[in-house]
Order: C-alpha cells, then sequence, then structure tokens
C-alpha cells in the first residue's frame, strides 16, 4: 500500500510538470467503518483521469467532480460524505461510516 | 499543494527520510516538515509521535485544526542467518509489511525450498550487505551464532543507525562478542543498542516461539519513544 501511494503522489508530480491541472484529495478524517484510512490519496487532473482511492470506489466519482472544480478554482475544499440518504445528488458510503476528504489544487 | 513542496515529499520519499506535512484545511496554508527538522518546529511533540505512529490524522492546535500526513518509509528486516527461527521469523515480519532480506553465506542453509516466498543472498555479509541500503527504518536480527558470519553484519547495522539491532546467544556469548566488537572500535553507547539476549521475554521455546518474541521486540522498539529503550539499556 505504502508503495502505491508513493506512486500516486510521484503520479502527480509528474502530470503537474507536464502542464495538466492536477488536484490531490486525501482523506482526513474517517468515523465507523471507513473503506480507506486516514492519509489515503486520489489524484486527479482537469480530464478526471485519476489514481488512487480514497474509498472502497463509493465517492470516487464524485470526488473527482469536486477536484476538476478545485484545479478551476484554486481554492481547496473539504468534502463530506455519509451514508447515502434520500437526497438524490449525495453520494454514500455502503459501508455505512462517514468520511472527510480534503481536496487541494497542486500549483 | 505548492509543486515544489510536492517535489521535496517525493525526493525525501524516495530517499528513505520520513516526511510530515502540515495543512490548515480551513485556509490551504501548509508546510513540510523534514523528520531531521521535527524538533524544532512549533508542533515537534505532536509531528515526532505522529512519524512515530506512522499515523496521519487531525489535530486540534491553540488556534485552529490542522490535518498532518505522515509518510515514514516502510520498514524493512534484513536476518543474519537461514536458520530455523528464520523460517518463522521471515514470513512473519511479512505479514506486517516488512520487507525482508535474508542473508547466509552457506548455502545448504540459504536455499530457496527453506524459504520459498523470501529474498535469500547466499553471500558473505560484506557482500550481501551494502546494496540492501539498511537505513533507520531497518530491523537487524543476526543469528547464525557464527561470529565469522555475525560480527561484521553487526558492525554494518550499528554504522547505519538501525531501530533495531538484535543478536542471538546466551550473556555469555554476548559477553565475548562484547569484547570483539570493542575490538573492532565498537563503543559502549553502541554496544548497549544490541538487544541480547534477543526478544522479549516471553518464555519462548520453539523456533517459532522466538520469532515471536523477536518480532515483539522489533515492534516494540519501532513504535515506543527511543527514551524507554535508553532506560532499559542503562
Amino acid at each position: 500500500m505504502l508503495g502505491r501511494d508513493e506512486d500516486i503522489l510521484k503520479a502527480a508530480e509528474d502530470w503537474s510538470k507536464a502542464g495538466r491541472g492536477v488536484a490531490i484529495a486525501t482523506v482526513v478524517e474517517t468515523w465507523g467503518s471507513a473503506p480507506r484510512p486516514v492519509g489515503s490519496n486520489l489524484v486527479i487532473d482537469s480530464d478526471g483521469n485519476f489514481l488512487g482511492s480514497v474509498s472502497g470506489g463509493c465517492v470516487e466519482g464524485a470526488v473527482v467532480t469536486e477536484a476538476i472544480d478545485v484545479i478551476e478554482s484554486g481554492k481547496p475544499k473539504t468534502l463530506e460524505f455519509g451514508v447515502a440518504d434520500e437526497t438524490a445528488w449525495q453520494v454514500g458510503l455502503s459501508c455505512g461510516g462517514t468520511i472527510r476528504v480534503y481536496v487541494e489544487k497542486v500549483n | 499543494m505548492k509543486l515544489d513542496t510536492l517535489q521535496t515529499l517525493n525526493a525525501e520519499r524516495a530517499a528513505r527520510r520520513a516526511v510530515a506535512v502540515v495543512t490548515d484545511t480551513e485556509n490551504g496554508t501548509q508546510r513540510l516538515v523534514k523528520a531531521a527538522d521535527a524538533a524544532s518546529d512549533p508542533l515537534a511533540e505532536i509531528i515526532e509521535k505522529r512519524l512515530r505512529m506512522g499515523k496521519s490524522g487531525m489535530e486540534e492546535t491553540a488556534q485552529d485544526r490542522v490535518f498532518i500526513t505522515v509518510h515514514v518509509p516502510s520498514p524493512k528486516l534484513v536476518i543474519i542467518g537461514a536458520v530455523h527461527i528464520s523460517q518463522a521469523l521471515a514470513p512473519m515480519a511479512q505479514m506486517l509489511g516488512y520487507d525482508v532480506t535474508i542473508v547466509d553465506p552457506r548455502t545448504a542453509f540459504a536455499s530457496p525450498e527453506r524459504f520459498p516466498d523470501v529474498k535469500v543472498l547466499a553471500e558473505w555479509p560484506d557482500v550481501a550487505l551494502p546494496p540492501l541500503g539498511v537505513d533507520r527504518y531497518t530491523a537487524f536480527v543476526a543469528c547464525t551464532h557464527d561470529p565469522k558470519i555475525d560480527d561484521p553484519a553487526l558492525l554494518h547495522a550499528l554504522a547505519r543507525d538501525c531501530f533495531y539491532v538484535g543478536a542471538l546467544g546466551s550473556r555469555k556469548t554476548h559477553g565475548r562478542r562484547n569484547e570483539r566488537l570493542k575490538a573492532a572500535g565498537v563503543s559502549d553507547v553502541d554496544f548497549a543498542r544490541i538487544h541480547a539476549p534477543i526478544g522479549l521475554d516471553i518464555g519462548a521455546i520453539s523456533p517459532a516461539e522466538i520469532a515471536v518474541s523477536i518480532m515483539g521486540e522489533i515492534v516494540q522498539s519501532l513504535r515506543q519513544k527511543p527514551a524507554r529503550d535508553a532506560k532499559a539499556a542503562a
């Protein structure tokens, strides 16, 4: 796992040097059952390519969408994902936990 | 994250040096703290503890909440001696996430049949060890019982500041080792860093039980404050 994380951050560096817009998403807090531990990274570029994970695949889609916003605005954002509820736009974690993900641009 | 921060972070990781990144998730301010500089950081105590535990997380400070990401190299284990204890110790350490290498110049011991899933080098320590990059995130265990093999290996480990150095053998054996290593120029302080008799005192008898006691001692050395080791050795 450490080896893969290393590759992910190296990819962020390489992508950024190649002139691509890049954001790093990091799991900063978890409550209850969470699929990926605090510190896990997802790296996203402005075209929506991504590497790594912040969950078991449940919320990556939403994080990628938000990350593209962060790349455009340059402003970091903290996202929270919990158990899916009735609110149609909210993405949920099927495992019942809650996670908070910090998304920042590489610049 | 600034690109130069990311570059420094990746360079430190590639060099197998521990590093922390402190981020204010409210306003995005960020700083990178190398392990060597942690003691002089305003959050020294918190950062040093997190580096030791290898654990990232949120921290409340007097002013605000910050997120501390720690990047700690994955630990290595080098075992000198492809002996019976090593057959139990190697898979145990792999289960705990260690990158394991066994070194033993005696080809009858260092055979792939005896160690199907472990990197085994049938070389003398002076040949095998230099390319392994033994460092402070390495645990080092000498258990051939043969001074010709163990002694040069221990000298290498002490010079590389391994977080754990253990050597198999009774107190009497260790006393003789003391004389030999002192003659080779090892200081009292460095010699005291060798855990011997090796392993936690759990009454281990079988090779697998001895491996448990060694592995327990390695975990203790990695995770507990160094001060405690120093006290125990004094």
